[in-house]
């Protein structure tokens, strides 16, 4: 029982990144109908962020997450305003073919300079110990983790579906054009929106830090995994990716504990259960389905 | 609207579609021109890249096969590509059989293994198709890493035999020629599925889905064999690949490998055909030249390339030859 929280737990743990990570990238899909492929490399931006103002600067890690999500926020904001808006009138696929070259030069840009050499990041001093929850003790700085994840995926919902702001977003997603005709800018909130969604994937980055080794390719193929879960959630859906990135975090921690002599299960998991979604709901357990094409 | 169509809106299909108005005779140049430079390549080039040229044509003509003339961006290819490297390789190491048998093998593989994620995959159209196939093609990389004891896990596959009746084909000048035949025909038969009745109902399908199935046609199962056709040409390319290089590698499965081959498409022009045989040669001998002079930010460069000709040069290299070449002639 102690060894199934604990697999649990660290399900949850990385279940928080891709919840992370897919909430960003429905958020954006969903005002601007663009898959971002280089959200796994802005991920990796946001962990390299942390790890060189600490090596470069001195800058701890609480600093870096306040910096670093705001910094890519704004870099997220320039891209969405010189490459992604140029494209918007276009197939989707064009801004998806965008992304994935974009992808490439962020990639090969930070191994230019920083070689593909796995960094360690020390953990914040704060969260060195553990938990004690009565019965099981749990590494502080996951328990962070987690909680943090969780917060700010509740403070999305709670933006999106309760303030004004979040009913102007939720609108424009849903009836672009009846939202303009009511007299609302709909355009004024494509770019902070994306940057949003960035500024997201840079939060996972730098949480990931101090946990994962940091190297130009550590959103490489987690964005696929990450592209896997918003089509099992149902992309666009903002529950449905949230609850599909916890949820393929724990089929996959308790596949590496339960089956370790197969780690392909753990590791394939995810898209079989995509094919099975596919076949069963293709919109994703949560998402509308589409108009017919 | 899919890619292809909003380009197309603009411009006819294919630079040999634009010179049908012309005299009978400048299209007989024009292939003869073509076969001339293809037959002259490894004495310009070093025959290894020309080689390799050879095989990334056959992939990106398989792309563009799906991309151009279906609508659908498959962005998983490598899944065919390099199972059929790997299918390959093993038949030529256990059979021993000639080098293009092997190759059609792998191939036959690679559309075995393009049926069931094909039946899947086109259940999704557009931005999802793409991610969908990435997906697949992410699960049989990871399948490949593990099933160490058939292809060698992160060592690879090592001393694949390059066999043909005796001939000694080491030298990859000759295997350039031997080679030649085998793509000749993969590329030849894309061209016949792209102007055949199958073909023209894809293209029908690409434009209006919704049409083609009130006209009785069932749009599954005409994507499904159209991904099945692209997985075989795609794995005839990634056989020859094999052979080309004696060895065959995870990268052979990465979706960098898939993402490789679109950027080929979209340079030589999206819809084209021809075009991806022209993107092929150029990315190939760029990443060479750059990999040459010690340069090894590559994807620095090609990024940064596909960036600018999808943000400014959306018709590529193929499409806007054919649309000068069109208006001088309509002049």
């Amino acid at each position: 029982m102690s060894a199934f929280l604990q697999h649990t737990f660290d399900g949850l743990v990385s279940g928080a990144f891709l919840a992370l990570l897919a909430l960003g990238l429905s958020v954006i899909f969903g005002m601007l109908r663009v898959v971002n492929f280089a959200h796994g490399a802005f991920y990796m931006l946001g962990a390299v962020g942390t790890y060189l103002l600490l090596t470069e600067f001195g800058i701890p890690f609480w600093w870096a997450l306040l910096v670093v999500p705001l910094a890519l926020g704004a870099f997220g904001m320039a891209v969405e305003r010189t490459l992604v808006h140029p494209l918007a009138r276009l197939d989707p696929l064009y801004n998806f073919l965008l992304t994935f070259g974009l992808t490439l030069v962020l990639q090969d840009l930070v191994k230019l300079r920083y070689g593909t050499t796995s960094s360690p990041y020390g953990t914040p001093s704060a969260l060195t110990g553990t938990v004690d929850f009565g019965l099981f003790d749990f590494p502080a700085y996951r328990v962070f983790v987690l909680s943090f994840a969780v917060v700010a995926c509740v403070a999305v919902w709670w933006l999106l579906g309760h303030t004004r702001v979040g009913m102007l977003v939720r609108a424009a997603t849903e009836r672009p054009e009846l939202t303009r005709a009511l007299g609302i800018d709909v355009g004024r909130w494509v770019t902070p929106v994306f940057g949003f969604g960035i500024a997201l994937a840079g939060v996972a980055g730098v949480l990931a830090a101090p946990m994962r080794a940091v190297n130009p390719l550590m959103g490489a193929d987690l964005v696929i995994v990450v592209f896997a879960v918003v089509v099992i959630g149902g992309l666009g859906s903002i529950f449905g990716s949230v609850a599909a990135g916890f949820g393929i975090g724990l089929v996959q921690a308790w596949g590496e504990s339960y089956l370790d002599q197969w780690p392909i299960v753990a590791q394939t998991s995810v898209f079989v259960i995509m094919a099975a979604v596919l076949l069963w709901r293709p919109a994703g357990l949560f998402g509308r389905e589409e108009a017919p094409a | 609207m899919s890619v292809a169509t909003q380009e197309k809106a603009k411009r006819p299909p294919s630079l040999l579609r634009a010179v049908a108005g012309a005299p009978r005779g400048l299209r007989w140049a024009l292939l003869a021109a073509a076969l001339a430079v293809t037959l002259w390549l490894p004495n310009g080039l070093y025959p290894a890249v020309a080689v390799d040229i050879l095989c990334w044509a056959l992939f990106a003509v398989a792309v563009d096969l799906l991309l151009g003339y279906t609508g659908l961006l498959s962005f998983g290819h490598a899944a065919f590509w390099g199972t059929s490297a790997y299918a390959t390789g093993l038949v030529a190491i256990h059979a021993g059989v000639p080098f293009p048998v092997a190759v059609l093998a792998g191939a036959l593989v690679a559309a075995a293994l393009a049926a069931p994620i094909g039946y899947l995959a086109v259940r999704r159209t557009g931005i999802y198709f793409a991610m969908v196939t990435l997906a697949f093609a992410q699960m049989i990389y990871y399948i490949a890493n593990n099933r160490r004891g058939l292809t060698g896990g992160e060592n690879g596959l090592q001393s694949v035999p390059r066999e043909l009746f005796g001939l000694d084909l080491t030298d990859a000048y000759y295997f350039y020629y031997a080679a030649l035949p085998v793509v000749l025909l993969g590329l030849w038969a894309a061209w016949r599925i792209v102007h055949s009745p199958f073909g023209r109902v894809l293209v029908g399908i690409r434009d209006n889905p919704a049409r083609a199935r009130a006209l009785g046609y069932p749009v599954h199962r005409y994507k499904l064999l159209a991904f099945v056709l692209s997985a075989f040409i795609a794995g005839l390319g990634g056989g020859l690949f094999a052979m080309a290089h004696r060895f065959v590698t995870l990268d052979t499965l990465h979706w960098t490998t898939s993402g490789k081959a679109v950027v080929m498409v979209v340079l030589g022009g999206i819809g084209t055909l021809w075009g991806g045989v022209l993107g092929a040669a150029l990315l190939v001998r760029l990443e060479d030249w750059l990999s040459f002079s010690g340069f090894e930010a590559v994807g620095l460069v090609t990024g940064g390339l596909f960036i600018v000709v999808v943000l400014v040069f959306r018709r590529g290299l193929w499409g806007t030859a054919a649309d000068l070449l069109r208006r001088r002639l309509n002049r």
